[in-house]
């Protein structure tokens, strides 16, 4: 098989690179081990919310330059701040025309709330979830979090504690349906999937919709966890409409059915730009040439190769097996790319789960244009875009969604260049 | 209890993190809440049932083995692989159903039911008959059946084509099928047709059998066990004493042959496996190769939507058919999203999973209606039957759109 571009791992970074490129005309095939991350998705997009050294971060864009000193190796400062604000300018647009709607702005972060009710930095957030322009400034005083009876991935007297702590006055509310008891013959699959399936039902929509309506009369506005909508996706733009009072998103734990619609609108737009999904196949192995990559070859083609101009690591991190980690290294299991990591095992973690971890910020090595590097040079026609990439905190300095999107359109960008040139 | 014999860490069943992504994309618990899912059906049960095993869940016959959670677990868990070996380990030993033996024995009822096929066709597709297929053996009464036909394709090849094969200067070997050997003949004939224009003559294996693929969903292990070694034996006489490669037009049977005869079967397939492909796969290559070239003949204009039937999703391989399609002039293809059609071989045929089946496959018969093209295309036999019961649109094979438009002149 022969393609302009390759791209291993179908996650953000993944298809936002391969949109970009067929946008361009390029004819790209993307192999993925599996659904990808954004099934765990928090709804929001962060972009920059903490420097590392923990000064909290208004405006993205501005800590990006002090983040370029502080962090060398940081993509954003491989990649430069000002070509980063370019980036992170085209990244919503893109996301819109998937048709994924976002609010939020690369120069001034707002607040999501975490499903335990916890206020976050963050950059963009998708349409429908709660979120504050500033800390603090929940839209409504008085709220009723409405949940699904038996639902075991949301939790309201966590949120209301924290609602509380800014004078918001809380009830609750819980509905049950006969669709919902249905799937609660096992309890164990109370999950925001199968409730969003019932949601996707015109009378249950309208049922849930009766149950707002009766609660809007001695509240501000109704929370709801994110399960509306998985098979349609207007299920929460109808709810909206038939009630008087607003509803707002908050996300649940894993699966997220607004990353879930994320992810499923990226493939679509992908596929509709004539590019190529290999979904649950694995990259076993890559052949060079003269320091390009000539081919990789999967599980699923055995012998026939996926052959390309350029190939994009888009891996991932360690949950995706984008990096292994063995007893004292950190390995990149496709091309063998040279990876940064601490010698001794010793400094990986400390034995406080939430301190910044060094092993986080693992990774692949690349050039200034985020080539690979293997035995201290670049590979000409290899390109590492996403969570796999060295030098970065993703949760404790809230930039992962950031550097998935900035890398990948990046990388896009070098492929072109190239191929112009 | 030996532990490490009894574990199925072979299906990664460790890996899983119990994200519940499988379940999200299983088209079963979409619309029967009967069945658990496949988080629940196989790593979280399988827990619990190498513990004991009476915690073995009779819902798992609910799992159509489609193994769209394999393709969509980002831990390269072989959930799949865990329900059915379940179903095999623990699950009914002995086949009491007069039903399942009957749907099962693909060979034994094509053997009957070709010499009679007119009488067989008019018979299955009168009410009074389905109705009483429906009451006493529990076959939904609204199911079409596929058409039998009138003479098996190797008795036709046996007769007509043997001969002629030898000429051609490379040679490869064909595993018919039951659905090209009792169904469609025609399919084995177009094949033969591609290939001979290529320059490729056809053989048939020495002996071939059902591959087993319902045998193994509906309970009849070890019968398919010993269809698998037939198959394989043959497999290996052509592959390592002939040199051919083996190539099949069903994906279902090449996923069998290739995946669940190590899988599920336990019978290791290492040292023939790469050489048995699909024969859309298998062409490619010879195209893309560039030691073999093609002519049409015709041009007309003709829409084409591909339906990626659930174990080519699993293998990977839509994309051979697909681009196929689209070397040939004037077709213009439209790829649908990849979605279980329902019917998954047998299991649609069961008035208990009829609802079911029908309920899965909606948005693909949707999608379909809504295309606005003239036929879909598609490498199952069963999907073609599901689509074509169900859909306003003719289904044909790959090949045979192929073959009908190639110059097949030498």
């Amino acid at each position: 098989m022969r393609f302009d571009t390759v791209i291993i791992g179908g996650g953000l970074a993944g298809m936002v690179c391969g949109i970009r490129l067929a946008e361009a005309g390029q004819r790209c095939a993307i192999v993925s081990q599996g659904q990808s991350a954004l099934h765990f998705s928090s709804g929001s997009f962060d972009l920059l919310s903490k420097l590392p050294d923990g000064e909290a971060v208004a405006d993205p864009i501005a800590g990006m330059a002090a983040l370029e000193k502080m962090a060398p190796e940081h993509p954003y400062a491989l990649i430069g701040a000002e070509a980063c604000e370019s980036y992170a300018r085209q990244a919503p647009l893109i996301l819109q025309e998937t048709g994924i709607s976002v609010v939020g702005d690369c120069r001034k972060n707002h607040y999501r709330v975490t499903p335990m009710g916890k206020e976050k930095a963050t950059w963009l957030t998708i349409d429908g979830y709660l979120t504050a322009e500033d800390s603090g400034q929940l839209p409504f005083k008085k709220v009723c979090i409405l949940n699904v009876e038996g639902f075991l991935d949301f939790y309201p007297e966590f949120i209301a504690e924290e609602f509380r702590k800014q004078e918001v006055v809380c009830h609750f509310a819980t509905i049950n349906l006969p669709d919902l008891e249905h799937i609660r013959k096992n309890p164990s699959e109370m999950r925001s999937a199968n409730i969003a399936r019932v949601f996707d039902h015109e009378d249950n929509l309208a049922a849930l919709a009766a149950k707002i309506h009766a609660l809007a009369a001695d509240h501000e506005a109704v929370i709801l966890p994110a399960v509306i909508g998985i098979n349609r996706s207007d299920a929460f733009e109808v709810l909206k409409s038939s009630v008087t009072i607003p509803l707002y998103l908050l996300p649940t734990l894993p699966p997220s059915i607004p990353g879930i619609k994320a992810q499923q609108a990226l493939q679509r737009r992908f596929r509709s730009l004539g590019g190529e999904y290999f979904l649950g196949d694995t990259v076993l192995t890559a052949e060079s040439e003269e320091g390009r990559v000539k081919e990789v070859f999967t599980v699923n083609h055995g012998d026939e190769p996926f052959r390309a101009d350029h190939f994009v690591l888009a891996t991932g991190s360690f949950f995706s097996k984008g990096l292994i980690a063995t007893p004292d290294s950190i390995r990149e299991p496709v091309f063998g790319a040279d990876t940064l990591f601490n010698p001794s095992r010793a400094d990986w973690y400390t034995l406080h789960f939430f301190d910044r971890q060094n092993y986080q910020a693992f990774g692949v090595k690349t050039d200034r244009r985020l080539r690979v590097l293997r035995g201290g040079s670049a590979v000409d026609n290899l390109y590492c875009a996403g969570a796999g990439l060295a030098g970065f905190h993703p949760i404790q300095d809230g930039c992962g969604a950031g550097v998935s999107l900035l890398s990948a359109l990046y990388v896009a960008d070098q492929i072109l260049k190239e191929k112009r040139s | 209890m030996n532990i490490q014999q009894n574990s199925v860490s072979e299906n990664n069943f460790e890996q899983c993190i119990k994200c519940t992504i499988c379940t999200v994309y299983c088209p079963v618990a979409a619309v029967n809440p009967n069945y658990p899912g496949p988080k629940q059906a196989g790593p979280d049960g399988e827990r619990l049932r190498l513990k004991q095993p009476d915690f073995f869940d009779s819902a798992l016959k609910y799992c159509l083995n489609c193994k769209r959670c394999e393709v969509a677990c980002p831990s390269n868990v072989r959930i799949g692989d865990i329900i059915q070996m379940a179903r095999i380990k623990y699950g009914p030993q002995k086949n009491t159903s007069l039903r399942n033996y009957v749907l099962a024995n693909t060979d034994l009822v094509g053997s009957l039911a070709t010499p009679f096929a007119p009488l067989v066709n008019t018979a299955v597709a009168l009410k009074p008959v389905r109705f009483m297929m429906d009451k006493v053996m529990a076959i939904d009464h609204r199911r079409v059946f596929p058409k039998y036909s009138h003479g098996t394709f190797t008795s036709w090849y046996k007769r007509h084509a043997a001969a002629a094969q030898a000429a051609f200067p490379k040679q490869v070997s064909f595993f018919h099928g039951c659905y090209v050997n009792y169904n469609n003949p025609q399919l084995g004939k177009d094949l033969i047709r591609i290939m001979n224009a290529l320059g490729y003559g056809v053989q048939l294996l020495e002996k071939e059998k059902c591959c087993g693929v319902a045998l193994i969903s509906n309970g009849l292990y070890k019968q398919a066990k010993r269809q698998a070694e037939t198959n394989l034996g043959s497999i290996r006489k052509a592959v390592t004493n002939d040199g051919l490669d083996v190539i099949t037009t069903s994906s279902t049977c090449t996923f069998t042959i290739r995946d669940e005869y190590p899988h599920l079967l336990n019978l290791q397939n290492d040292d023939v496996r790469d050489r048995i492909e699909l024969a859309t796969r298998y062409l490619y290559r010879l195209i893309q190769s560039g030691e073999v070239s093609w002519k049409f003949r015709d041009a007309q204009p003709l829409r084409v939507a591909y339906h990626t039937p659930c174990h080519m999703e699993k293998m990977g391989w839509a994309y051979y058919s697909i681009e196929l399609l689209r070397m040939i002039p004037g077709v213009e293809v439209t790829v649908l999203d990849s979605q279980c059609c329902g019917i998954a071989g047998t299991y649609g045929f069961k008035k208990e999973n009829y609802a079911t089946s029908q309920a899965i496959g909606a948005p693909l018969f949707r999608q379909i209606e809504e295309s606005g093209v003239d036929v879909v295309a598609t490498d199952c036999e069963t999907c073609k039957w599901q689509i074509e019961m169900s859909t306003s649109k003719p289904c044909l094979h790959p090949l045979s759109i192929l073959a009908s438009r190639l110059e097949l002149t030498k």
